[in-house]
């Protein structure tokens, strides 16, 4: 439940009888209070859990915290910062942007598949395609006019990500294959694509560096133009500026459009929605087909914006598909709930990178405290209870339990984003 | 070799549910020609097998078997796929590739992992809870299992220590998902974050840069004493490792538990139909924990053999996916022992095959590690029919 749409967690919560008084006025107040502080609640906690694992491990949290913090650059929003360590603090805060891009997209790609009860795993593979194309049109078609050559990279990798993810959701629609499944497997697939394509010999090699398994490098034309920092050093380009229109253009998706609509109510129960009238198939197809143009396009953003190629190694290790689920997650499925996760998460790779030279301790044990920390939010998003709580204060969980819709066991399998129905 | 005679010719009075099993078994022969042992060179046989396959399918769906009948049309055309590939290479290539001895070896080395996994996924799943977490149960099990081989000087403490890890990563997973009713997918997203952070702020602080120590103590190779010296069965199973033999031995032992004993299906009834269980004075939250419980510790005891079975340390995410692989394997196997076993053994085979082609041509080995997943994508997309998830898998239960 916790994934679904706060719109429809409300009405749930109101045909349970939740609230004594007013009902419409509590179910307002309560869904404004739980979509904001929950969230924001579940990441505190996840902090201070963390903190004890550090200060378990002999380490001072309060010291580890606030090295990370400068490690993202968010202290370039105090006024008091100055001199050198402004400048330090500016780099970083782009770093941090730089990550929370993509993250963005792909976070986008989750949550719009959520929304629609499906459960696409497959944001990994989606970017990878998305990447593949990117950097072949961007390192091809030299001479072309920059704003044609960008948008032109940007689009083919949209469409590229859409048709990857538009395979599990034609084979959904088509046969009933489970999405999970199918996602899992086209990651695998996308990711040996990509392997092939740039290994020694491959046919997307970098001709020039015959013993380098990386492609051709984007000419000048095809790359973003850096608007704040050094163009050098990896400074902000125009791509969040993209990606964040993008997620204006979800949200309005979402709650003005009939695709969103539609949407919704598959996700909510595709039974019903079938009932009443809506091409629930299609619906599927066209979700995972935007789905997977947000990842094509994030994968563009980094490539164009600050990657320039695409190596095996970066294709093999990247974990920018699960990052996405998590943000998803964090996000509520929200365009702002999203953009603000991606944000914490972008930061949290920053500050905790090899990069981070005020790190007061060894930089590889607060990477795997980040993935600790992330861990513990996603699971506490997995269930409102604890959270819900500690908001309330002094109630029973078992109340709490029985308040969400004690009927959910018995009605559809598929008001959550169902892995494994079929 | 003459082929001609094999040919089975759509007769009256023949249903066509036979011509299209007949159908995939002759596409599969169109490609099984080409390679070692048989090695027919040429093109010829191999087409009119597939013609007679794509003939034989044709007719079975114009007889009302759409299903085998479709299945038989795919077969063959991946076959001449396949046999086109086999045309394409040397002699000597072939039989570097289809070394059936060593293929056998390898497939089992790459399954034994996965099956472990994937039936404790069954387990999970058969009892109502969704189990995304198997990767991060893997992976506790792949590092602990090297620090406890490591820190009691015995691969059976390492096993120990690894079930231990695991099960209590899964009992985080069965608290959120059966007492706090979490999304059982998300909570097992957060398993898995989780244990990568774990085992790698482990690894690190525990070992340092250097890693795990190299001369721990391992599981040993079961050294089979008649059939290790017999040839092929020699080289195929004669140095097999004692888990893979235990993760086979499971398979039947699982099945015979959840479809033949009372726990069995109380476990089942469980992830069927709570209400009624509980109603008959089944603890649903009692097996539900259990179940999950023993679905960590499998897919540990999976991870420890990564680690303490076959490489002999850990690296950071070691088990790069797996525990997804073995997730979809169990899905694809139908939730079911003996299915989760040949899904796996395909993952399997598909890793040995790739390894072998890599030895040969890299390039080509490369696509070859995807032939597993392209397969298996075919195969859900409808090939292997619905399957049909436990009825209240992934739904927390609450009492009335």
């Amino acid at each position: 439940m916790t994934l679904l749409e706060e719109e429809l967690q409300a009405e749930a919560e109101e045909s349970t009888g939740a609230a004594a008084t007013s009902p419409a006025a509590l179910t307002a107040f309560r869904r404004g209070i739980s979509g904001v502080m929950v969230p924001i609640i579940t990441t505190v906690i996840a902090f201070i859990a963390g903190g004890l694992i550090v200060l378990a491990t002999g380490h001072n949290p309060l010291s580890t915290y606030s090295s990370i913090f400068n490690g993202t650059g968010l202290n370039w929003l105090f006024p008091w910062v100055s001199g050198s360590e402004r400048s330090l603090a500016a780099v970083n805060l782009q770093s941090t942007l730089i990550t929370a891009t993509p993250l963005i997209l792909v976070g986008l790609a989750v949550a719009f598949a959520f929304r629609a009860g499906l459960f696409n795993i497959g944001g990994q593979g989606q970017y990878t395609v998305g990447g593949i194309v990117a950097v072949w049109v961007g390192s091809s078609f030299a001479g072309m006019e920059p704003v044609l050559h960008v948008t032109f990279a940007i689009v083919a990798a949209a469409l590229a990500g859409g048709a990857w993810a538009g395979i599990a959701g034609v084979l959904k629609a088509a046969t009933g294959a489970n999405e999970v499944i199918s996602t899992i497997m086209l990651n695998w697939i996308a990711i040996w694509l990509g392997v092939y394509c740039f290994q020694l010999g491959g046919p997307l090699q970098n001709p020039a560096m015959k013993s380098t398994p990386v492609s051709s490098n984007v000419v000048a034309g095809a790359k973003l133009p850096v608007f704040w920092g050094s163009a050098t050093l990896q400074g902000l380009d125009v791509g969040i500026f993209i990606a964040l229109a993008l997620a204006v253009v979800y949200a309005i998706v979402i709650k003005r459009t009939r695709l969103g609509y539609e949407a919704r109510a598959v996700g909510f129960n595709p039974e019903a929605a079938r009932y009443a009238g809506a091409n629930v198939g299609r619906t599927w197809i066209r979700v995972m087909l935007i789905c997977g143009a947000f990842a094509g396009v994030a994968a563009s953003l980094d490539i164009l914006g600050w990657e320039f190629n695409l190596a095996t190694n970066t294709i093999q290790v990247s974990q920018i598909g699960f990052y996405g689920i998590a943000v998803a997650l964090l996000g509520r499925n929200t365009a702002s709930g999203t953009v603000a996760a991606a944000v914490l998460f972008g930061a949290l790779l920053t500050g905790t990178s090899n990069r981070n030279i005020n790190l007061s301790i060894d930089p590889t044990l607060v990477q795997y405290l980040t993935f600790m920390i992330e861990g513990i939010i996603i699971l506490l998003v997995s269930t409102d209870v604890i959270t819900l709580r500690l908001l309330k204060g002094g109630r029973r969980i078992g109340v709490e339990l029985r308040r969400r819709r004690p009927q959910k066991a018995d009605t559809s399998k598929a008001d959550a984003p169902k892995g494994e129905a079929s | 070799m003459s082929v001609g005679t094999i040919a089975v010719t759509p007769a009256r009075g023949v249903s066509p549910k036979h011509v299209g099993i007949a159908g995939i078994v002759l596409g599969a022969l169109a490609w099984v020609i080409t390679i070692p042992p048989i090695e027919a060179r040429g093109m010829v046989p191999s087409i009119v097998l597939a013609a007679l396959s794509i003939a034989a399918g044709a007719w079975s769906i114009a007889g009302g078997e759409r299903k085998l009948g479709s299945q038989a049309i795919v077969v063959a055309l991946f076959a001449i796929a396949g046999a086109v590939a086999s045309a394409d290479s040397a002699s000597s290539t072939l039989r570097s590739v289809f070394t059936w001895s060593a293929l056998a070896a390898a497939t089992l080395r790459y399954m034994t992992p996965l099956l472990w996994a994937a039936l404790g996924g069954v387990v999970s799943e058969r009892s109502g809870v969704i189990n995304v977490g198997l990767e991060g149960m893997m992976l506790m099990g792949c590092f602990w299992g090297v620090y406890g081989a490591d820190l009691l000087h015995s691969w059976v403490w390492g096993l120990l220590v690894a079930a231990i890890a695991g099960g209590l990563l899964a009992l985080v997973h069965a608290f959120f998902s059966v007492h706090l009713r979490a999304n059982q997918i998300v909570s097992g997203f957060g398993i898995n974050f989780l244990a990568l952070g774990i085992t790698g702020y482990f690894l690190e602080y525990h070992y340092g840069p250097n890693g795990t120590p190299l001369n721990i103590s391992m599981v040993p190779n079961v050294k089979i004493p008649l059939i290790q010296h017999i040839g092929f069965f020699g080289v195929a199973f004669g140095g097999a490792n004692l888990m893979t033999w235990i993760g086979l031995a499971l398979v039947p032992a699982l099945t015979f538990f959840l479809f033949r004993t009372r726990g069995g299906l109380r476990l089942r009834s469980v992830g069927e139909m709570p209400r009624a269980a509980d109603t008959v004075g089944v603890s649903v939250v009692r097996i539900r924990y259990l179940a999950v419980i023993a679905s960590g510790v499998l897919a540990a005891l999976g991870g420890a053999y990564l680690s303490v079975g076959f490489v002999g340390s850990f690296s950071n995410d070691m088990t790069n996916g797996r525990g997804f692989i073995a997730l979809a394997a169990m899905i694809f196997g139908k939730w079911k022992p003996w299915g989760a076993m040949w899904a796996c053994l395909l993952f399997g085979f598909g890793n040995a095959m790739s390894d072998r082609v890599s030895n040969v041509n890299p390039t080509l080995g490369t696509l070859f590690e995807a032939l597993p997943y392209v397969l298996t994508l075919v195969a859900v997309a409808g090939l292997v029919g619905r399957s049909r998830p436990p009825a209240a898998d992934g739904i927390p239960y609450v009492r009335e």
